[in-house]
C-alpha cells in the first residue's frame, strides 16, 4: 500500500503548488489521478515517486515512512517505483543507445550482470523490436523512445507504477499499446499504479477508479469522483 | 477553389551508411477554399515530413519528387512549393501564402522577446506596416482577433499558460493572410478542453477563403473539425475520406484506419497489433501487410490509391463483423 499523507510540495515554500493532499493506493490498486495541465499533479507524482521532496507530509511504503527523497531516498525504497514521464525527449540521456538506456537503473543499483540480456528481455515485453535496441533517441519515433523509457521503468521489477501523462504525446494505438503492457505488468506482478493525466476518458477506462484533483487535499476525500462500485476501496482519506 | 494540389509527392533521405528513408511516397490530395483536411497516423508515419516538405523546410540529404502547386492568388503566380528555391519561399510564401500554426508555440516563440514584439515584427515583415502607431494599432488588432489579452502582450513566451502561447502563435500564423493554413500537431500537450478551444479557433479562422491542413495524431481533435481526413501509414496515404463517415457510419474502409479507431480509449481500447516497418526497410507490396488481418496473397503487390483508398480487400458496409466495435476487453478491465 502507498500512502501520500497530508502532502504539501512545490518549488517555493512560499506557494506550494500541491497543498495538503493526502492519497492512498490500495496494494494493486489502479488510481487515476485527472486534472489541467499545470495544477501540481506532476509534482505529486514525484513526490510519490520519491523524486521530489515535500515541503510537509509523509509517504508510506507498505507501512514503512520514506525515509529520505531523491539520491537520499535508500535503494531499497527507491527502486520500489518505476516512473514514466510525458516527454520521452527529456527523460532520456541522448548519447545512450536504447540497450543502455533501458538497462541504466540495473548499472545504477549496482547490478550490470546480465544487464544486456534483461534489457532486450524487458524491450521484447513493451514491444521494441531487437534492432532498434542499438539505436540512439532521435534515431526513433517519439512512440518507439517511449516505449523505451517504459521498459527502462519496468526493468527493476517496481511495486508501483507512476505514470505522469505517458501517453500525451502518443498516437491512439501506441497509447493502447502501452497501456497494455503496463497492464500486462501489473497482471503478472500485482503492482499498483498511480497515472497522471488530463484525459478522462482514457484514465476511466484503464484505471480502477479515477480521482480528480481538484477533489483532492484537506477539504475533500477524493472519493467524490471515483468510479462507481464494483470494488471501490475506501482507500483515499 | 483548389487552394493546394500535391501530385505524387516523394520524400526520400540519403543516409550516409544505411538504405534510404522513405518518409513519404507517392501521396496526392486536393485541398480546397474553406475546407479542413486532417493528416492523421502514428508517429514516424512521415506526416511531420510532409509538412515540412510544403514548407520547404527540408534538411539537406533530402531527395523529393513530385509536386505540390500552391494556388495563385491578386498578384502572387501558382508556386510549386516542392521546386521553388529557399529564397522565393522566405520572402514570398511562408508566412504570407502558408501561415504554419506550430507543434510547440512556447519553441517557436523566442523566448527573451514579449509577444508584442513577435507579432509587431511580424507585422511588419508581412504587411509592410510602417509608423509607430499604425503597428501598435496593427499589432493589438492582430492579438485581438485570436482573442489574446491585450493585457498580456508584454509578456515573454514563458509567462503565459499553453493556451495562450498556443493562441499568440497562431495569431502570428494569421498575420499574412495566407489562404492555406498547415496546423503540425497544434495541440499536443493541451487538456482536452484546450485542445477543443485550439481546434475551434482554427476552423473559425478557415472560414470561407482559407483552407487548413492539420496534421494530428489526436482523433478526437480531428473528428471535431475535419471535413476531411486523409490517413497516412508508412508514408503513403492509405485512405481519405469524409469525416462524417469516417468517424460515424458506415467507418473507415482500410483496416489500419479500422484498427487506430478501434484504439481509442471509447472503443475497444485495442492496439493495432505489431509495428509499424521501419521507413528504411518498406516491403515491396503492402506496409500494413504484417498487421493486417486480411492479408493475402494479393497484398504483396502495392495497392494503388483509387477512389480514396489503397487496400486490397477493404472493409465494406455495413456490418463488420470482423471486428465489432465493443468485442475486446481493455486492458485492465
Ligand atoms: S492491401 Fe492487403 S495487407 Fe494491405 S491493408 Fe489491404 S488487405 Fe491488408
Amino acid at each position: 500500500m502507498l500512502e501520500l499523507l497530508s502532502l504539501t510540495a512545490g518549488y517555493d515554500r512560499r506557494a506550494p503548488v500541491v497543498r495538503d493532499v493526502t492519497l492512498t493506493l490500495a496494494p494493486g490498486e489502479a488510481v487515476g489521478l485527472l486534472g489541467p495541465s499545470g495544477c501540481g499533479k506532476s509534482t505529486l507524482a514525484r513526490v510519490a515517486a520519491l523524486l521530489h521532496r515535500p515541503d510537509s507530509g509523509r509517504v508510506v511504503i507498505d507501512g514503512e515512512p520514506a525515509r529520505g527523497y531523491r539520491h537520499r531516498a535508500p535503494r531499497a525504497q527507491r527502486t520500489a517505483f518505476g516512473v514514466v514521464f510525458q516527454q520521452p525527449r527529456q527523460s532520456a540521456d541522448p548519447r545512450l543507445r536504447l540497450a543502455d538506456l533501458i538497462a541504466e537503473p540495473l548499472r545504477a543499483t549496482g547490478r550490470p550482470e546480465g544487464a544486456a540480456d534483461k534489457a532486450a528481455e524487458t524491450a521484447d515485453t513493451v514491444g521494441l523490436g531487437s534492432d532498434l535496441l542499438g539505436r540512439r533517441p532521435h534515431e526513433v519515433s517519439d512512440g518507439q523512445l517511449q516505449r523505451a523509457c517504459l521498459a527502462r521503468a519496468l526493468i527493476l521489477r517496481p511495486r508501483y507504477l507512476v505514470c505522469d501523462e505517458m501517453t500525451a504525446m502518443l498516437d491512439a494505438s501506441t497509447t493502447a499499446a502501452l497501456v497494455g503492457v503496463v497492464e500486462e505488468y501489473r497482471r503478472e506482478t500485482g503492482a499498483a499504479l498511480l497515472a497522471v493525466g488530463h484525459d478522462r476518458v482514457l484514465l476511466d477506462r484503464w484505471c480502477d477508479r479515477t480521482v480528480e484533483w481538484s477533489e483532492l487535499g484537506s477539504r475533500h476525500d477524493g472519493l467524490a469522483t471515483a468510479k462507481p462500485p464494483a470494488e471501490q476501496s475506501p482507500s483515499v482519506r | 477553389m483548389t487552394v493546394l494540389s500535391v501530385r505524387g509527392l516523394t520524400v526520400r533521405f540519403r543516409m550516409r551508411e544505411s538504405a534510404p528513408v522513405r518518409a513519404v511516397t507517392d501521396v496526392s490530395f486536393d485541398l480546397a477554399a474553406g475546407e479542413c483536411l486532417a493528416l492523421v497516423g502514428e508517429s514516424g508515419c512521415g506526416k511531420s515530413v510532409l509538412a515540412s516538405a510544403l514548407l520547404g523546410l527540408l534538411p539537406g540529404n533530402a531527395e523529393t519528387a513530385g509536386s505540390a502547386l500552391l494556388a495563385g492568388a491578386g498578384d502572387d503566380p501558382a508556386t510549386d512549393l516542392i521546386a521553388a528555391d529557399e529564397a522565393i519561399l522566405a520572402r514570398t510564401v511562408r508566412g504570407r501564402r502558408v501561415g504554419l500554426v506550430p507543434q510547440s508555440p512556447a519553441a517557436h516563440l523566442t523566448p527573451v522577446r514579449t509577444v508584442r514584439a513577435h507579432l509587431t515584427e511580424t507585422v511588419r515583415r508581412l504587411t509592410g506596416t510602417r509608423g509607430r502607431d499604425a503597428l501598435r494599432t496593427a499589432t493589438e488588432a492582430a492579438a485581438a482577433r485570436v482573442s489574446f489579452p491585450a493585457g498580456h502582450l508584454d509578456r515573454h513566451p514563458h509567462e503565459l499558460s499553453g493556451g495562450l502561447a498556443q493562441r499568440a502563435a497562431t495569431a502570428l500564423a494569421l498575420v499574412g493572410d495566407a489562404p492555406l493554413l498547415l496546423a503540425d500537431e497544434p495541440t499536443t500537450g493541451l487538456d482536452r478542453d484546450l485542445v477543443d478551444r485550439t481546434v475551434d479557433e482554427l476552423r473559425r479562422h478557415t472560414g470561407a477563403t482559407r483552407a487548413l491542413l492539420m496534421i494530428t495524431h489526436d482523433l478526437a481533435a480531428a473528428a471535431r473539425i475535419a471535413d476531411r481526413v486523409a490517413v497516412m501509414y508508412a508514408g503513403r496515404l492509405v485512405e481519405i475520406a469524409e469525416a462524417d463517415a469516417f468517424f460515424g457510419t458506415p467507418g473507415p474502409r482500410h483496416p489500419y484506419a479500422r484498427g487506430l479507431l478501434d484504439a481509442l480509449p471509447e472503443r475497444a481500447f485495442r492496439p493495432v497489433p505489431g509495428r509499424p516497418p521501419e521507413l528504411a526497410a518498406l516491403p515491396a507490396g503492402c506496409a500494413f501487410a504484417a498487421r493486417c488481418a486480411h492479408a493475402d496473397t494479393a497484398c504483396a503487390t502495392q495497392p494503388p490509391l483509387t477512389g480514396g483508398l489503397a487496400c486490397h480487400h477493404p472493409h465494406t458496409a455495413p456490418a463488420d463483423l470482423v471486428h465489432p466495435p465493443q468485442a475486446a476487453e481493455a486492458p485492465g478491465a
